[in-house]
C-alpha cells in the first residue's frame, strides 16, 4: 500500500481510533482494575487486594455462585457438544448431498435463529415448553441452549466444508474405502478445525446467554449470567467485578484458542 | 479381435442421460488387457463421463460395463478393482505422501506395516522416496501428480483410469510425464484408460485411441490409423492440422476416385467405402504431405499463389491460395530445406500431394 492512500494518513484517524478503543475497552479496564480493589466501594480505590476473589469462593454468596457456575459450565459443555454433532451432520448433508430441493430452505432454517431477535426466540421457547407441559428447570435451559447453539456451531463447520473438494471422498472410495471409512478417515479430519471452532463458539454463546435462559429457567435454577443479574439488582458489589474478570479471562482464552485453531491447518 | 487378446473393459451399448440431456450416446467398445487406451475429445464430449462410469461414480443409464467378463454396474466404487488418477490429483491433504500411497492397501485390509512397505516401493517407482514424510502441499505440481499415480497403482488395480492427469503441468514436464507414464504402463502391465483433450498427447502415448465428440464415438483405432485414415470431418479436423477441401466425386473406379473442386480444378485420390459417385464430401490432406514446386509435377498439381510463410521451429508452414480461392497450407520440414524450395509471398507455385496423402471423408 502506498503511503498516499494509507488509511493512517486520513485526517482524524488517530482521534477516531482512540475514541473507539476507549468506548470498547475502558469499561472492561475499570471492571478488571476495581476487581482488585480492597474497598467494598466500587468507586473508591483503597489499595490492591484479592479479597473479592476470595469472597466469590468463600463469601456469603459463594454457594449460589458455585451452583450457578456448575450449571453454566455443564450446560455449555453438553449443549455445545450436542449442537456441534447436529451441526456437523447438517453441514455434511447440506454441503455434500449435492443439489436437493430443500437445500436452500434447510440452510435458511438452520441459520435463522441467529437473525431472529433473541427476545422473540426466548418467548417462543417459553411458550413451547409451557404448551407441552415441560416443567421449567435445568433441562429446559439445556434443551433451549442446544437449539440456539446449533447455528453458531454450524457456520464455521460449513465454511470449512465448502473448502473441501468432493474429489477427496471419491478418491477414498476409489481406493476401497466404504462411505463410512471415507467419512471417518478423510472428511472428518479435514473438517476438524471447523468442528472445533464451531464447538468453542457454541460453548461461549451458551455460557454467555442471558435472555433465553432467564425466560426458560425454573425457580431456583441459575446460571452465572442470571445469578450475576440477580445479585446486581441488590446493588453492585466488587465480588461481581471479580466474577466478571474471571469470565473475561476465560473468554479471552477461548477466543485465543479459537484463533489459533483457525490458523491451524492439518494439511501442512 | 483374436481370441488370445483378453478384453479388460467391455462397454456394451452404454448410455448416460442426466434428465433430458444425453451425455453419452449409445457406445460400445472393448478395451484390451495390457493396453494403453485413450479416450480423446473436446470438453463435453462424454469422455470423462465414460471414465467415471467405469470407476463407478456415475450410474449407467442403459447398457452394461464388464470388467474381465464380470458385470460391474451394481458394484459401488470401493468394490471395483480399478483405481483412478484424478485431474486435480485429490491427494488427501492431511496425510503424508507415504500415508496417501498406502491408503488403498490399508482399506483393502492390509496391515499398516505391509501397506507402508508397498507404498515405499511405489514411491521408488515414481522416484519420490525422499518425499515420503512430506504433506502433499509441500510438493510441486509434477511431484503431486506422481504421488497420485503411485497411490492409484499401489493396490495393483486391474485397470488404471487417468482423468486428464497431465493437464495442469507445464509443457516440458507434461512431455516428460507422457514418456514416464508409457514406461510405467509397460513395466506394470496394467491396462491404462487415459482421458485427454490433447490430441498430441493421445498420439504420443496410446496403443489405441477412441475419438469422441458430442457424446458419440467418432473413430476407434491405432494412432496412425486415426491420423492418416480419419473417418469423418470431426476426426480429420480434431487430430493434427489438415486441409479440408469441398469436392464432388465424379468417378469411382476400382480403388481410385476422381474428384472436382470449385472452379473446375480436379484431383484424384483413393476411394473410400461408402463414398459413391456424385457425393459431395470433404477431402482431407495433411499439410506435411503436400509438396511445392515451380512447375506442375503431375496431373494433380494445383496452381497457387503464396500468401505467407510461417516459421514454426521444425517446419515452415506456407499459406497459399488456389486459383479457385480456397486456402491451403503446406508444411515443409526444416531438415529438407536444402532439397526443397521455399517460395516467397506473392510468388506462384504448384502444390502436389504425395500418393495416398488425401483422404475422402464420409461425413
Amino acid at each position: 500500500m502506498s503511503a498516499r492512500t494509507d488509511v493512517k494518513t486520513y485526517p482524524g484517524f488517530f482521534a477516531i481510533t482512540l475514541l473507539c478503543m476507549v468506548i470498547l475497552y475502558a469499561p472492561l479496564m475499570v471492571v478488571t482494575v476495581y476487581s482488585f480493589n480492597a474497598s467494598p466501594s466500587i468507586t473508591v480505590w483503597e489499595g490492591l487486594s484479592l479479597r473479592w476473589y476470595a469472597d466469590v469462593f468463600t463469601g456469603p454468596e459463594s454457594d449460589k455462585f458455585k451452583q450457578a457456575a456448575f450449571n453454566s459450565f455443564s450446560i455449555a459443555l453438553i449443549a455445545a457438544t450436542l449442537a456441534t454433532a447436529i451441526a456437523t451432520a447438517s453441514a455434511t448433508a447440506i454441503v455434500r448431498a449435492g443439489r436437493f430441493r430443500l437445500r436452500l430452505p434447510s440452510l435458511g432454517l438452520i441459520t435463522l435463529p441467529i437473525l431472529v431477535p433473541e427476545i422473540v426466540l426466548a418467548v417462543a421457547t417459553l411458550i413451547f415448553f409451557n404448551s407441552i407441559g415441560f416443567t421449567r428447570g435445568y433441562m429446559t435451559i439445556l434443551v433451549a441452549h442446544i437449539a440456539f447453539c446449533i447455528p453458531f456451531a454450524y457456520l464455521p463447520i460449513q465454511a470449512r466444508m465448502q473448502g473441501i473438494e468432493n474429489t477427496y471422498e471419491q478418491a477414498a472410495m476409489d481406493l476401497y474405502a466404504t462411505k463410512a471409512q471415507a467419512f471417518r478417515q478423510v472428511l472428518l479430519p479435514l473438517m476438524m478445525p471447523g468442528i472445533i471452532s464451531g464447538f468453542l463458539l457454541a460453548f461461549i454463546v451458551s455460557l454467555d446467554d442471558f435472555i433465553i435462559t432467564n425466560f426458560v429457567k425454573g425457580a431456583g435454577v441459575e446460571t452465572l449470567p442470571t445469578a450475576i443479574f440477580g445479585s446486581v439488582k441488590q446493588g453492585i458489589k466488587p465480588n461481581i467485578m471479580a466474577i466478571s474478570t474471571m469470565l473475561l479471562s476465560l473468554s479471552i482464552m477461548m477466543v485465543t484458542i479459537s484463533y489459533f485453531l483457525s490458523k491451524w491447518d492439518n494439511t501442512k | 479381435m483374436t481370441d488370445d487378446t483378453q478384453i479388460a473393459v467391455d462397454v456394451r451399448d452404454a448410455v448416460k442421460r442426466y434428465g433430458d440431456f444425453t451425455a453419452l450416446q449409445q457406445i460400445s467398445l472393448g478395451i484390451r488387457d495390457n493396453e494403453f487406451f485413450t479416450l480423446l475429445g473436446p470438453s463435453g464430449c462424454g469422455k470423462t463421463t465414460l471414465l467415471r462410469m467405469i470407476a463407478g461414480f456415475e450410474d449407467v443409464t442403459e447398457g452394461a460395463i464388464f470388467l474381465y467378463g464380470d458385470e460391474i454396474e451394481t458394484l459401488p466404487p470401493h468394490q471395483r478393482p480399478v483405481n483412478t488418477v484424478f485431474q486435480n490429483y485429490a491427494l488427501f491433504p492431511h496425510m503424508t505422501v507415504l500415508e496417501n500411497v498406502g491408503f488403498g492397501l490399508e482399506m483393502l485390509g492390509q496391515s499398516k506395516a505391509a501397506a507402508r512397505t508397498r507404498a515405499a516401493e511405489m514411491l521408488e517407482l515414481v522416484q519420490l522416496s525422499q518425499f515420503a514424510s512430506r504433506k502433499p502441499a509441500q510438493l510441486s505440481g509434477g511431484q503431486q501428480q506422481r504421488v497420485a499415480l503411485a497411490r492409484a497403482l499401489a493396490p495393483a488395480p486391474k485397470v488404471l483410469l487417468l482423468d486428464e492427469p497431465l493437464s495442469a503441468l507445464d509443457q516440458k514436464l507434461r512431455k516428460a510425464m507422457q514418456i514416464e507414464l508409457k514406461h510405467i504402463q509397460r513395466e506394470t502391465g496394467i491396462t491404462f484408460i487415459f482421458v485427454t483433450h490433447d490430441q498430441e498427447e493421445a498420439l504420443t502415448m496410446s496403443d489405441r485411441i477412441a475419438v469422441m465428440s458430442a457424446g458419440e464415438l467418432q473413430q476407434l483405432g491405432a494412432p496412425r490409423d486415426i491420423y492418416e485414415l480419419p473417418r469423418n470431418m470431426f476426426v480429420a479436423d480434431f487430430i493434427g492440422d489438415t486441409n479440408l477441401l469441398e469436392v464432388t466425386v465424379d468417378e469411382v473406379t476400382e480403388c481410385r476416385a476422381a474428384c472436382s473442386l470449385d472452379g473446375g480444378l480436379t484431383l484424384s485420390c483413393e476411394a473410400v467405402e461408402g463414398v459413391r459417385k456424385g457425393a459431395q464430401v470433404h477431402l482431407s490432406i495433411r499439410p506435411e504431405r503436400l509438396v511445392l514446386s515451380e512447375t506442375a509435377t503431375g496431373a494433380d498439381s494445383l496452381r497457387a499463389r503464396v500468401l505467407e510463410n510461417i516459421f514454426i521451429g521444425t517446419d515452415i508452414a506456407t499459406l497459399l491460395v488456389l486459383d479457385n480461392g480456397s486456402e491451403i497450407t503446406v508444411r515443409t520440414s526444416n531438415s529438407e530445406r536444402g532439397s526443397k524450395r521455399i517460395f516467397d509471398a506473392g510468388q506462384m507455385a504448384f502444390v502436389t500431394m504425395e500418393r495416398g496423402a488425401a483422404r475422402l471423408l464420409r461425413d
